[in-house]
């Protein structure tokens, strides 16, 4: 556990010297090293730079790419954009949530899947599209996406 | 809780890691190496003359290049395999010398990717995969002989088509800001050099007033991409005016609008040229300093962009006195977290200075009091790309192209239910028209034309009769719409209007900031209203609620978000009126797109009773009634439609 904050502690140290007091780049890095945004290391945070929890909090809600919530082992993220919105993409969640039992922004319980919905991946020729961690699929229908979570689940078993 | 992610956490995550550098290989495939040795600076603008005189052999037109799309759309369907691929063949029939690959950002025709063009000639094939890289090199770059099915077919007369310049697509666009992608390695600051590159900025630097050079751009009615469509040249001049020392230019980097990505392809496919106009800006502005202000998910872009400032930076085109002119000038890039609001020019400088982008009354306006509250000056990424063109050019020759009041051509995402899905550039004053059925090629599967939204999410609904419009500024905001970034999305006769506003006022609602309560509570109020229209609860007197409601945010709300925010209310109210009295009196959604305003049904005639939409259906609604008569039972059915896309004989029908 020691160790583990002063781990910590190094990289609010390095990210203080780099961006000041500058919140959203500060919150940049801090996710950059733990994927998302501990509570205690915000806590941390706010107490070596003065800089208010709320105000911190105000910035980590506020933008998208800032996540309070750890990431599962898969990451889902099908596109919410307009062009996936009229060719369907909205079936693609629709079936996630049959498969998976999860909604847009929830994490599967056992940890294995998040769904998130982005706002464009900007492939539009492609739509619906989704990306499953870092793998873009383009063209989907249901079906498909029925195919590309089972094999991951299966692999997640065997 | 939707996220603005392009290359998503993963990929992001493997970008700051050893994926860097596969990534790099990828985009560097064909061997140009990275300028990262020590490079002389270039002194005075002669010495970039005698740069470019250096490279010259790199236009020689008889040079035989092999160019392959590496923008995000062809990626997607295969061209990361495919670059490497070709290489391979190259390296071992022993071309790999005389023969160029070049990895470029977008090729524009995204609906036919992966692409690849071979030079001489500009031979277009399309839906190329890695399989077909030897056949390739062995037919075209060998033998000069063409891979026939790899060419596009005109599907007006069903003849193949060589040379990407004679596809219609292609044809039919006037592509000045774009064409250069298709001959440059972003990555490398020689290409563009060699191509004319960093010419506009030794041209104002070798003696150009400043004066002189607002004058022009004043002269030739560049108007800002971004959106609004305020003149450039004017924005410019109100900041040189502005008293204090410390002044700024803030490039718009953080493109947010869905269905838009004109600005990423350009820092991905042309990034020097995006730089070469914040120089040119912070010259005439007498700026020390830019911000390009950048979506963390754009990885590429983001890499490109800072490699462009280092390679500009190694040459002395950005530092202290440029070419020797004595005006110093640097660039930093900072990160946005993802904020569609931060689009709006205070909000962003707020995002820009590290803190919660969220807009501010003006006045004053950035050029008086922008970034730390010194002059700044914000340019959308196009609008800088069109700077290098108009000083090149010069002013007069430059507006040749375009309307009276705005200069030279415009980049948009044509997507949507087109045939021809792709980044176009056309001259402002092209008819809807042209664009949709001339260079998009009409729509998807015979089906109708219904309606083309421009601008984003803050954009309007046009429809048929309004498709000769001449786009254009003020044109648009006359039909009830806007030009915005240069998204435009065609729909056809399967999506609901009344669906598609409810679906802009919900990601508007997650994107407003909540500063203004007309905006944040109005937003809502639409949306419960929208929620009763697409379930059928609505009356007729929520139509002029809904109308009353669109107004009064338009009218009190302080940024460009909640002002905007009433556009795809007012535009469907005013041209589809007759589909919002579809779902409030008969209770019916003629495009079967609202779940609750329709019901699957199986025709006993066309029927074959194969049972493939039972075995498809999670909701167990399709039952067998007797042998090879299948029913769907609507109290089950989530009209999810995967039973339609299971039927092999089309015998399911909504109503």
């Amino acid at each position: 556990m020691s160790k583990q904050l002063t781990d910590v502690e190094d990289v609010l140290e390095g990210a203080v010297k780099k961006h000041g007091l500058s919140v959203v780049p500060l919150l940049q890095e801090i996710q950059e090293h733990f994927r998302y945004l501990p509570e205690e290391v915000l806590r941390m945070l706010s107490r070596k730079t003065g800089i208010p929890l709320i105000d911190i909090y105000h910035a980590a809600t506020f933008y998208n790419s800032l996540s309070l919530t750890p990431r599962a082992r898969h990451q889902i993220s099908v596109c919410a954009g307009t062009t996936c919105h009229i060719r369907g993409g909205g079936k693609l969640i629709e079936e996630i949530f049959q498969l998976l039992g999860i909604r847009p922004g929830e994490i599967t319980s056992d940890g294995e899947f998040m769904l998130e919905t982005v706002n464009c991946l900007g492939c539009c020729a492609f739509a619906p599209a989704m990306v499953v961690d870092g793998k873009y699929y383009g063209n989907l229908n249901p079906g498909e996406v029925r195919e590309i979570l089972n094999a991951l689940r299966k692999k997640a078993v065997s | 809780m939707p996220i603005n992610l392009i290359g998503v956490e993963p990929l992001y995550k493997e970008l700051n890691h050893n994926t860097t550098l596969s990534l790099v290989r990828f985009l560097l495939q064909g061997g140009v190496l990275m300028n990262t040795g020590i490079r002389s600076k270039l002194a005075k603008p002669v010495d970039l003359k005698n740069l470019r005189e250096m490279l010259k052999d790199r236009l020689d037109p008889k040079k035989q290049r092999l160019v392959v799309c590496g923008d995000t759309g062809c990626s997607v369907c295969g061209s990361r395999e495919l670059a490497p691929a070709i290489e391979e063949v190259l390296q071992e029939r022993g071309l790999a010398g005389s023969v160029e690959l070049k990895v470029t950002g977008c090729l524009g025709f995204c609906e036919k990717g992966p692409l690849v063009l071979v030079f001489p000639g500009a031979v277009f094939y399309q839906q190329v995969q890695a399989e077909d890289a030897a056949e390739i090199v062995e037919k075209t770059v060998l033998r000069g002989e063409i891979v026939d099915r790899l060419l596009y077919t005109d599907p007006a007369d069903g003849r193949k088509i060589t040379c990407a310049y004679d596809i219609p697509f292609y044809k039919l666009q006037t592509r000045t800001l774009l064409e250069t992608g298709w001959y440059i390695n972003p990555l490398d600051i020689d290409d563009y050099i060699a191509r004319g590159g960093y010419a506009a900025l030794a041209k104002v630097l070798d003696g150009m007033p400043p004066e002189a050079v607002i004058a022009e751009i004043k002269e030739a009615d560049l108007r800002g991409r971004g959106g609004a469509g305020f003149p450039t040249g004017l924005k410019w001049e109100f900041c040189r005016a502005a008293a204090g020392n410390e002044k700024y230019i803030l490039c718009n980097a953080d493109e947010g609008d869905p269905g838009a990505f004109m600005d990423r392809s350009l820092l991905e496919g042309n990034p020097h040229a995006v730089l070469e106009g914040i120089i040119i800006a912070a010259y005439a502005v007498g700026a020390k300093e830019g911000i390009i202000y950048i979506r963390i998910e754009y990885p590429t872009a983001v890499l490109k962009i800072e490699q462009a400032v280092r390679q500009a930076r190694e040459l002395g085109l950005l530092g202290k006195n440029i070419l020797g002119s004595g005006f110093d000038f640097e660039v930093i890039i900072s990160k946005g977290a993802g904020a569609f609001v931060c689009g709006e020019e205070t909000a962003l400088i707020r995002a820009a200075e590290g803190k919660v982008g969220e807009p501010r009354q003006k006045p004053p306006f950035p050029a008086n009091a922008g970034f730390r509250g010194m002059p700044t000056v914000i340019n959308n990424v196009e609008t800088f790309v069109n700077v290098p063109l108009i000083i090149n050019r010069g002013a007069a020759a430059y507006h040749e192209t375009g309307t009276e009041s705005s200069g030279g051509t415009k980049i948009f995402c044509l997507v949507g239910k087109i045939n021809n899905s792709g980044l176009v550039e056309v001259p402002f004053g092209t008819t809807l028209r042209q664009i949709i059925f001339g260079i998009g090629g009409g729509i998807k599967n015979g089906k109708r034309f219904k309606a083309v939204q421009t601008g984003g999410p803050s954009g309007g609904c046009l429809p048929e009769e309004m498709l000769d419009l001449k786009v254009d500024f003020k044109d648009l905001a006359q039909a009830g719409s806007i030009m915005g970034s240069g998204g435009m999305i065609v729909m056809d006769e399967d999506t609901c209007v009344v669906d598609l506003a409810r679906y802009f006022l919900q990601f508007l609602k997650s994107e407003s900031c909540g500063k203004c309560f007309s905006c944040r509570v109005g937003i809502q109020r639409m949306l419960e209203i929208y929620d009763r229209l697409t379930t059928g609860s609505a009356s007729i007197e929520d139509l002029d609620l809904l109308e009353e409601l669109a107004v009064t945010v338009k009218d009190t709300s302080m940024c460009g978000l909640g002002q905007t925010s009433a556009n795809p209310v007012l535009s469907t109210l005013r041209y589809f009126r007759d589909e919002y009295l579809a779902h409030v009196r008969d209770k019916r959604c003629p495009a079967g797109v609202c779940r609750s305003l329709f019901r699957y049904s199986i025709d006993q005639d066309s029927c074959i009773g194969c049972g493939s939409c039972a075995e498809q259906c999670h909701a167990g609604a399709i039952v067998e009634m007797e042998e090879g008569c299948y029913s769907i039972n609507p109290e089950l059915c989530t009209r999810c439609g995967a039973c339609v896309e299971a039927c092999v004989s089309d015998a399911i029908t909504k109503g």
